[in-house]
């Protein structure tokens, strides 16, 4: 039975329903379609961006510097297209994909390589990127105005009544679930995150999983600060600032376990909405939004201390209280 | 905590500290982390002290003390947790709780020991609350103290929304803005005084031993009979203890709250730690390498601040640092093991 309807991520499910209908018997007009739909929508970047991170974090890495990433993209997109207004959107994409790629394959390289510890080479790589923007951009923002009009309306453009931003949500989920579940890739993934030993005699190259694990947060990065950059229509340095953290929070809620191999593309798609849900409920329901941290800080709380309770009874019992201090 | 390389975890870190027969006293020191931090300080000092004039003035070299003491001090405690096997990421929320919560004291009228109390119990408090989650509840520490970091700065948004506290009674400006003696601060006489009970806790104390030992083998310490969960328990209220002498003093220097103070500062102290030589995943590190990187923390933004590098840059610049420090050593060891082969 729990194969089928996996618990973990059915308990989040009800407590993201719990959530709307609380805030439904206050404020009815949240549950109109259109509202979900918006929510969703602003939710779309934290989806993309926790799915990348969920990669990361089932090779047992982090990466801290993916809010950095997607804001040096988006600047540099930015820039692109006030260069040459011209350029066609599918260009854009890609190059803002190629950047994010690259960034990440940075991080790769000296996790794989070098084996700096993942915390350490993304904290370094995260200050380093923000720095960087700030070269390119010289301090300054790029305003609506100097974007193209084609650039800043891709991501609003509305397909099958939901817009662009939207579909690219829903487009990395599938393709995420179909990777995770289907490819030699994803099942590596889980190997390296599940038993990195086993994973060396099952003949699974760990470092390079790690590798293209971060090209693969990177591209997705790279891809969100387009969208976020052309949803905003506003390019500057600390765009998306401490983002990486929310990401980071979104996988913990969905029951990505930080130590490596447990996880699902449904959980961290879910731990993002569960997040966004709140972010948007909270103006409606006539919460201040400066109660926005301290509550999504409590959910992580909550949500790891659940997890850890039903993940307990697996070890060994000799070992039990040992596992419990670690 | 995050393990990075699977195959072995401790490599290039630990086994400077393994005594070996072939490597006599002194070359071990000329090998050590530390020297090679003190060469990059030192070396900075003289770049420095070349490309601007100011940079070499008593006063100037005092104002860039505050780059770090404040830091530095957090940074003591938290290479005991690092060491330990654990992180918070929290310092910089409980500097800004404790900071509310002087700020609201003194809206009651609350004089300077009263403050002193109130930015220490709070800090004391988020230690223990942390702590409790990672200790008694078996849980990742990473992972609850980014949950508590948005909590403590959230209850300070709460509070302070987007106003501002001030009205700092004067004799409280002592802590951050006094002089002991001619241009040596108070916050400079804290730093030394802290991380000499740091070196003498860490080095000196069994207490620093079992540090080392959870985080080598925390299992194996289980065992030997060191109540780990009570050790880590003691370092989390280090931690949270030494982010409320912080709060004190930023605030004191600063004499204002605001909800955004100290941003993004648990990450450069990390950094400072992680620079200071301390294994990120635990079992090695020294206080006198983190005093050291302190320094040249310090030294790197007043520097680059003398030479109107704006902040951001300064951030590639530690960046570069931070992974250039720990990345020559390996790719050293790399390239001697291929000239071998």
């Amino acid at each position: 039975m729990t194969r089928i309807i996996p618990v973990r991520e059915t308990i989040l499910a009800c407590a993201i329903l719990f959530l709307i209908v609380l805030v439904a018997s206050r404020f009815s007009g949240f549950v109109a379609p259109s509202n979900l739909a918006n929510v969703f929508n602003d939710t779309a970047p934290l989806i993309i961006l926790a799915l990348g991170q969920m990669v990361v974090i089932l090779t047992r890495c982090i990466d801290l510097s993916m809010a950095a990433n997607l804001a040096l993209t988006g600047m540099a997109v930015a820039m692109i297209n006030v260069a040459m207004p011209g350029l066609p959107i599918p260009a854009i994409i890609t190059i803002a994909i190629m950047i994010g790629a690259m960034m990440g394959a940075i991080n790769g390289i000296l996790v794989w390589k070098l084996s700096i510890p993942p915390i350490v080479v993304t904290l370094g790589t995260m200050t380093i990127f923000r720095g960087v923007i700030f070269l390119i951009s010289d301090g300054k923002w790029v305003n609506s105005h100097e974007m193209s009009p084609a650039f800043t309306g891709f991501p609003r453009t509305v397909l099958l009544g939901l817009p662009v931003m939207s579909w690219t949500a829903v487009m990395t989920i599938i393709l995420f679930g179909i990777m995770m579940a289907r490819t030699p890739f994803g099942r590596s993934i889980f190997a390296v995150g599940g038993n990195p030993h086993a994973a060396v005699y099952a003949g699974i190259n760990v470092g390079k999983t790690q590798f293209w694990a971060f090209v693969v947060s990177g591209a997705l990065a790279g891809l969100t600060g387009y969208l976020w950059v052309a949803r905003y229509a506003v390019a500057y340095v600390d765009i998306a600032g401490g983002f990486e953290l929310e990401v980071v929070a979104a996988c913990v809620i969905g029951g990505i376990s930080i130590a490596g191999g447990i996880g699902s593309v449904g959980g961290a798609v879910l731990g993002a909405i569960f997040l966004g849900v709140v972010k948007n409920a909270l103006p409606v329901v006539n919460i201040s939004p400066f109660w926005q941290l301290a509550i999504s800080g409590s959910a992580i709380l909550i949500a790891v201390a659940f997890n850890a309770r039903a993940g307990r009874a697996k070890g060994r019992i000799i070992l039990k209280s040992a596992e419990t201090t670690q | 905590m995050i393990d990075a390389t699977p195959d072995t975890p401790h490599d290039a870190g630990q086994t400077r500290h393994v005594p070996d027969r072939l490597n006599s006293r002194a070359m071990r020191i000329f090998k050590s982390w530390e020297a090679l931090l003190l060469a990059v300080a030192i070396a900075i000092f003289i770049i420095n002290s070349f490309s601007s004039p100011y940079f070499l003035s008593a006063w100037n070299l005092s104002d860039a003390t505050f780059n770090f003491t404040e830091k530095a001090m957090i940074a003591f405690a938290m290479s005991l947790l690092i060491i330990s096997g654990e992180i918070d990421l929290s310092v910089a929320s409980i500097i800004a709780l404790a900071s509310t919560a002087m700020g609201l004291a003194v809206q009651y009228g609350a004089g300077t020991p009263e403050l002193i109390a109130i930015g220490l119990i709070v800090g004391l408090l988020c230690g223990a609350f942390n702590g409790f989650f990672v200790t008694v509840l078996g849980l990742p520490s990473i992972v609850v103290t980014i949950g508590t970091m948005s909590l403590f700065r959230g209850i300070s948004y709460i509070i302070l929304g987007d106003e501002a506290f001030r009205g700092y009674p004067a004799s409280f400006s002592w802590f951050g803005q006094g002089y002991i003696y001619w241009v040596f601060t108070v916050e400079m006489l804290l730093f030394v005084i802290i991380a000499l009970i740091y070196g003498v806790l860490l080095h000196k104390t069994n207490f620093g031993r079992t540090v080392y030992a959870i985080g080598n083998n925390p299992t194996g310490a289980l065992f030997s009979g060191i109540r780990v969960a009570r050790v880590k328990f003691i370092l989390f209220l280090l931690t949270g203890l030494m982010s409320g002498v912080a709060a004190i003093c930023l605030t004191s220097r600063l004499g204002s709250t605001r909800p955004s103070i100290a941003t993004g500062m648990e990450l450069e102290v990390v950094t400072m730690v992680v620079l200071g030589g301390v294994n990120i995943l635990g079992g090695s590190g020294t206080i006198p390498g983190v005093v050291i990187a302190a320094f040249v923390m310090g030294l790197v933004t007043f520097g680059l601040g003398l030479l109107n590098v704006p902040g951001i840059v300064m951030s590639i610049f530690i960046g570069l640092l931070l992974i250039g420090v720990i990345a020559l050593p390996r790719l050293w060891t790399m390239v001697v093991a291929r000239h071998k082969t």
